[in-house]
């Protein structure tokens, strides 16, 4: 702590090119607020998932239907708690760009695996008996202004009705919330024999499982276990954890992750050439003083600390400033996005991670540079003042 | 310190610098006794090895071979680590061209050497004053270096070096930047250390009228120390 005025007077030495130093960084974790935000946004909506929950589907793929009588065969095995059953619907409201996603399933068993989903009492007994009831997540309603009563429209390309029509209408009985601020709350479910009954074809399939397993330990045991007993069928199946299915889900939008990792490697990249160039010319220009502390006392490693400590005082100054400030920004943003990003939202944990890279990047900025000032040789130093 | 009274004992002490495949002797076996309280004036012309001696002598640099000891302790042996706090409690530096830390005020600067102690910040805070007070500049405490005149700079440098108080003051050609008032001044600061407080100074330097002020000269030609100037 004694050495922090010495640290601070140091970084003052020239103020503008401290100050643009500290803005870059600034401006680096703000955007990394933000796209941190943007990978929420797009991957958190679709992020119902529990550990002792596992998704069967097609062996194939995803688009291939499977019987609606494997459910009575998934329940009877052993581990498996309850099965139930949902369908890519497809389709979208109003217009092709309004998409997110509608399934048919079997209400009280679908809100039964899925007690995240916050729907009230009476609302969910108007669903059990409104045949073309539908239930909506919060996020969507309040996108398009739905509200309980509406009548909704959706239009699919895949599944034709028996009179040849593409329009399927609902009546929005209820609006669902998650448990957590991550639980997805743009989706729409309605009565899966409604949709049966009306469907041109395809009739007694559905899209894929979702099986709640009594002990999450056995989890991998009991897929393997599914997919045995449905081996050399004419519908086999793969069995995976929920998050997994997700996950292959969001891949179909792209590598968010991936995205969002490379255009934030860019950016410290360069943040990293830019803040340890600034270091090392810091230390060049000051060699003899270097020497002069040496001379005075200063061992190699005290050295090597207070240029460590001027490269991480930038990063936690850039990086305090910039997050703090993506946390303003973010919050911002999120309201005029809230149509199309509902959840658009700096997740705690990625300020975490902000905060470690503040961390990494000061010590990374800083190492070549201290080190060289701690190798000094005394006499050469003080010879270059 | 020697029971006799020996501070400084430079013995047979050789310093080679390599210049590619090109060997230089700077100093060639040489012997220096300071006793404790002495001011000696070290006087030679340029490229004599004056400073490379006292750099050996403050543990600055290794002799290639002979022995180093100043205060009872070998420093030609220390480790790095050892050699720097060594240097923190025993050597008090003054340099030509003052040395300062620009971006800090001369109490700053004075009071880095008191970084490396225990002292608590109050502690310093006195000390610092103390040192100021005795190169008379606690008027100037606040002030940055490029505000002070050279003299005042040299008397923070010295203010610097005194405020850990040192066993021994090394002054690298002190008054080699000042006009001859200011020179003066420091030359009368550092015999005030010397005669009033105890301190025992090797100082450096190209000019008789600055060795007049010690109590001890010795004149290095071609690596070799002798008590008289040749020619």
């Amino acid at each position: 702590m004694a050495f922090l005025p010495l640290i601070w007077s140091n970084l003052k030495r020239k103020k503008l090119r401290t100050l643009l130093t500290v803005l870059s960084v600034i401006v680096a974790f703000i955007l990394f607020g933000v796209l941190c935000s943007i990978r929420q946004a797009l991957t958190g909506g679709v992020s119902m998932e529990g550990a002792s929950r596992l998704i069967v589907r097609h062996k194939v793929s995803i688009i291939q239907l499977l019987p609606v009588s494997y459910k009575a065969r998934m329940e009877s095995l052993p581990g498996v708690a309850s099965a139930v059953h949902q369908t890519w619907f497809g389709g979208f409201y109003q217009d092709r760009k309004y998409f997110f996603m509608q399934c048919p399933v079997v209400p009280e068993e679908f809100l039964d695996m899925h007690p995240e989903m916050l729907l009230p009492a009476e609302q969910k007994q108007a669903w059990l008996r409104t045949r073309s009831g539908a239930i909506l997540g919060r996020a969507t309603a309040a996108r398009f202004h739905l509200k309980i009563g509406d009548r909704v429209p959706i239009q699919t390309p895949i599944w034709t009705k028996s009179d040849g029509s593409q329009t399927w209408e609902f009546d929005l009985v209820g609006i669902f919330d998650g448990k957590e601020k991550t639980d997805d709350t743009m989706s729409l479910f309605f009565h899966y024999d409604y949709f049966d009954e009306g469907r041109g074809f395809g009739k007694g399939q559905v899209g894929w499982y979702t099986i709640r397993v009594k002990d999450p330990g056995q989890a991998a045991a009991i897929a393997a276990l599914v997919d045995k007993e449905f081996e050399n069928s004419a519908y086999e199946t793969k069995s995976e954890p929920e998050k997994a299915f997700v996950q292959g889900w969001i891949k179909q939008i792209g590598n968010i992750a991936l995205m969002t990792a490379i255009i934030l490697g860019a950016v410290f990249f360069t943040i990293l050439l830019v803040t340890g160039n600034t270091m090392s010319q810091a230390v060049r220009e000051r060699t003899g003083e270097l020497g002069v502390l040496k001379a005075i006392g200063f061992t190699h490693r005290q050295v090597l600390l207070l240029v460590l400590g001027e490269s991480c005082l930038i990063a936690a100054l850039g990086g305090g400033l910039g997050l703090g400030l993506a946390c303003l920004i973010v919050p911002a943003l999120a309201k005029p996005l809230s149509t199309m990003l509902p959840m658009f939202f700096f997740p705690a944990r990625d300020l975490l991670l902000g905060a470690g890279f503040c961390l990494v990047l000061g010590l990374a900025t800083g190492l070549f540079p201290a080190w060289q000032a701690m190798r000094l040789r005394v006499a050469d130093a003080l010879r270059r003042m | 310190m020697n029971t006799n009274g020996t501070l400084v004992d430079v013995d047979g002490v050789e310093k080679v610098f390599r210049r590619g495949m090109e060997e230089i002797h700077v100093l060639r076996d040489l012997r220096l006794e300071v006793p404790a309280g002495q001011f000696l004036a070290l006087m030679g012309p340029s490229g004599s090895g004056k400073s490379t001696l006292l750099n050996l002598i403050g543990g600055l640099d290794r002799p290639t071979r002979g022995t180093v000891t100043v205060a009872g302790e070998r420093t030609d042996q220390l480790s790095e680590l050892r050699l720097a706090s060594w240097r923190a409690r025993h050597i008090g530096f003054v340099f030509q061209l003052y040395n300062l830390l620009p971006v800090l005020t001369a109490e700053r600067n004075v009071e880095l050497p008191l970084l490396l102690t225990h002292l608590s910040r109050a502690q310093r805070k006195e000390h610092v004053a103390t040192a100021l007070g005795v190169v008379g500049l606690t008027h100037r405490a606040g002030h940055y270096p490029r505000t002070l005149s050279g003299g005042e700079q040299q008397r923070v440098g010295i203010a610097r070096a005194i405020v850990a108080d040192p066993t021994l003051l090394l002054c690298d050609e002190p008054t080699g930047d000042l006009d001859r008032k200011s020179g003066d001044e420091i030359l009368d600061l550092l015999q005030a250390l010397n005669r009033q407080h105890g301190k025992t100074i090797i100082m450096v330097t190209h000019d008789p009228h600055a060795s007049a002020r010690a109590s001890r000269t010795v004149y290095l030609n071609k690596g070799q120390l002798s008590d008289q100037p040749l020619d």
